[in-house]
């Protein structure tokens, strides 16, 4: 530790960096975020594998269904329930335990000592995940255009806008779960009832057309059914501007409401 | 240069600290640190120091009083106050799985102005450790680290939380050489500590908490010179402590026994030993276990302790006071729970 002499020349030499930006900040914490994903092995298995095996759960029993009654094929809806299945255990599940184990480590609470703001934390946190998330629906895309004949998206705006906001909406309320959440290991838990009521409800294991106009109505307005139905109707090209602005809408409120939840609950250090 | 002269960096005034629960932790807290000064926060365990410490880092609001660090309020203006503030949590606060090399870059990403990193972990002796993860670091390497990463930007305020604990003798030598240099620079240092010699060898001023309120505040010298110096021996066997000259003339204070050790308190050390010595030689009376010590921040530590312990818990006391004595991090539990 020979100090003065090494200080002495840096603080006039040109190799110091300059001021940091939000962008910088948080491709810095993402990299960091996403080393850490690849070296955890049960977050790859949740983030990586997970999303692409359940679809073949769901798949006896879409067959069981008259999809064609409902403009529907299979193809389309193994589209949708792969990437709802993506949203809900790359994003929402491993971001749960992600955020707990990060407070838990003490980590976020030394995040916060430094210029990173609590946005930036967050959201740098749940980068490399929502970028596994987009990738991952990009893949089922391509595979189940090529491999289950559905042809081309017709509304591809509305199927990336379905996409980006379940993911967003996912990362919300994973990080609202979070604050409710002790330990890394009661994350499986508490991620439990959203993870579960959101697969059966959401349009994902079955179309909700299928179910008795009342009840479809109010799963329309559970919080990843909008984004399903983006993807699921953008592929088709069947929603009128009026749905697809419903649906959106939807989605929005429900990430507004997981923001204000994360405001409100999220906890930045172990409860002591 | 006097504290008035200075430009005040850090501004504390009244700071009160109350948890959920309604734990009030700091209770009514003022001071303030100039710049180039290192500054040391003491006490024992539950004091308050790390409640004090986070709410100058403006990890929290305070419940009571005003916080100013480099003019700003570090809690509401948080922008405008991290880029020029280092920090060093009590604990650590890295990912386990990344290792050195890969937290310094996080780190770097985060920060502004900064320094190469490899020059940093140089800095602190940890740059042969660069590929290392952090869980395979011993405790003392990752408070080197946390203390690199602290100053990676080249802060113009340091806050560090017992930087020291968990490094050997010379790691923690090494620190504190580390700490001055940075002093010499311009760098003002906020520091708790529970080493009182750390305290001693390190700090231009600092102030001793006790129960959420600073108990004595001032140079190490200052606050030295609150507390008396102490004579102890053992009277041969026969002699009872009235035997001895009228103790008042003597300068003594204060007197006690312990067992068969007599304890004089005096503010005048040398005029108290030398008569006692020389009621020694002409009596012909041989004092054993003869102990002649001037005040140091050890006894008035000890002795804020003891207040403590006569007014709180005697059990937590006595453990703070092995604590202090010995140096050794033994129930920094009770802080993080209170």
């Amino acid at each position: 530790m020979s100090i003065p002499t090494t200080t002495a020349a840096t603080a006039a030499g040109p190799v110091r960096r300059g001021t940091t930006t939000p962008v910088g900040r948080l491709r810095a914490l993402a990299r960091a975020e996403f080393t850490l994903l690849l070296r955890n092995r049960s977050a790859v298995i949740t983030a990586l594998l997970i999303p692409l095996v359940l679809p073949f759960s769901v798949q006896q029993g879409m067959r069981e269904i008259d999809l064609a009654a409902h403009g529907l094929s299979l193809g389309v809806m193994m589209l949708s329930a792969g990437i709802g299945f993506s949203m809900l255990f790359a994003v929402y599940a491993t971001l749960v335990s992600t955020y707990v184990s990060r407070r838990e480590e003490l980590v976020l609470k030394r995040l916060r000592t430094g210029e990173a703001s609590d946005a930036e934390i967050l959201g740098g946190t749940a980068a490399p995940v929502l970028a596994v998330s987009l990738a991952q629906s990009l893949l089922l895309g391509v595979a189940c255009a090529v491999l289950l004949d559905i042809g081309a998206p017709r509304a591809p705006h509305l199927l990336v806008l379905g996409v980006v906001l379940g993911a967003l909406l996912c990362a919300a309320l994973g990080a609202a779960t979070a604050g409710l959440t002790r330990t890394v290991e009661s994350s499986q838990v508490t991620s439990l009832p959203f993870l579960f009521v959101t697969a059966v409800t959401s349009g994902m294991a079955f179309p909700t057309e299928v179910m008795p106009d009342r009840i479809a109505a109010v799963l329309d307005l559970l919080p990843l059914s909008p984004a399903i139905r983006l993807v699921r109707d953008g592929w088709l090209g069947t929603m009128t501007a009026g749905e697809a602005l419903t649906a959106v809408a939807t989605a929005l409120a429900w990430i507004a409401l997981g923001m204000f939840a994360v405001r409100r609950w999220f906890r930045w250090e172990p409860r002591r | 240069m006097d504290i008035s002269e200075r430009e005040r960096v850090i501004e504390v005034t009244d700071l009160r600290r109350v948890y959920q629960g309604g734990y009030e932790a700091v209770r009514g807290i003022s001071f303030s640190v100039g710049r180039g000064e290192i500054f040391a926060l003491l006490g024992t365990n539950g004091a308050g120091k790390t409640s004090t410490v986070e709410l100058l880092e403006g990890m929290d609001r305070p419940a009571g009083g005003r916080v100013r660090v480099l003019g700003h309020d570090p809690y509401t203006e948080r922008a405008a106050v991290r880029p020029r503030t280092g920090v060093m949590l009590q604990e650590g606060g890295f990912p386990s799985e990344l290792t050195v090399a890969e937290t310094a870059r996080m780190w770097a990403g985060c920060t502004s102005g900064t320094r190469p990193e490899s020059e940093v972990l140089q800095l602190v002796g940890l740059r042969g450790r660069a590929d290392v993860k952090v869980k395979q670091l011993s405790g003392g390497e990752r408070r080197r680290l946390d203390l690199a990463l602290a100053l990676l930007g080249d802060p113009e305020v340091l806050f560090l939380d017992e930087p020291t604990t968990g490094l050997d003798a010379e790691g923690r030598r090494e620190t504190w050489d580390l700490v001055r240099a940075l002093r010499d620079r311009g760098t003002t240092v906020l520091l708790t500590t529970h080493y009182l010699e750390e305290a001693e060898d390190l700090a231009d001023r600092l102030a001793i908490l006790h129960d959420g309120r600073i108990a004595v505040s001032g140079t190490p010298a200052e606050v030295t010179a609150t507390r008396p110096s102490r004579i102890s021996f053992e009277l041969p066997a026969g002699l009872l402590p009235g035997d001895l000259p009228p103790l008042a003339p003597m300068g003594v204070v204060d007197h006690r026994t312990e067992g068969p050790l007599l304890r004089l308190h005096t503010r005048e050390l040398q005029r108290t030993a030398t008569a006692l010595l020389s009621w020694a030689a002409a009596e012909g009376v041989e004092l054993r276990r003869l102990d002649v010590r001037s005040a140091s921040l050890e006894e008035a530590f000890l002795d804020i302790a003891r207040e403590a312990g006569g007014r709180r818990d005697p059990a937590a006391a006595a453990a703070a006071d092995t604590d202090a004595r010995l140096g050794e991090d033994t129930a920094r539990e009770t802080e993080r729970t209170a």
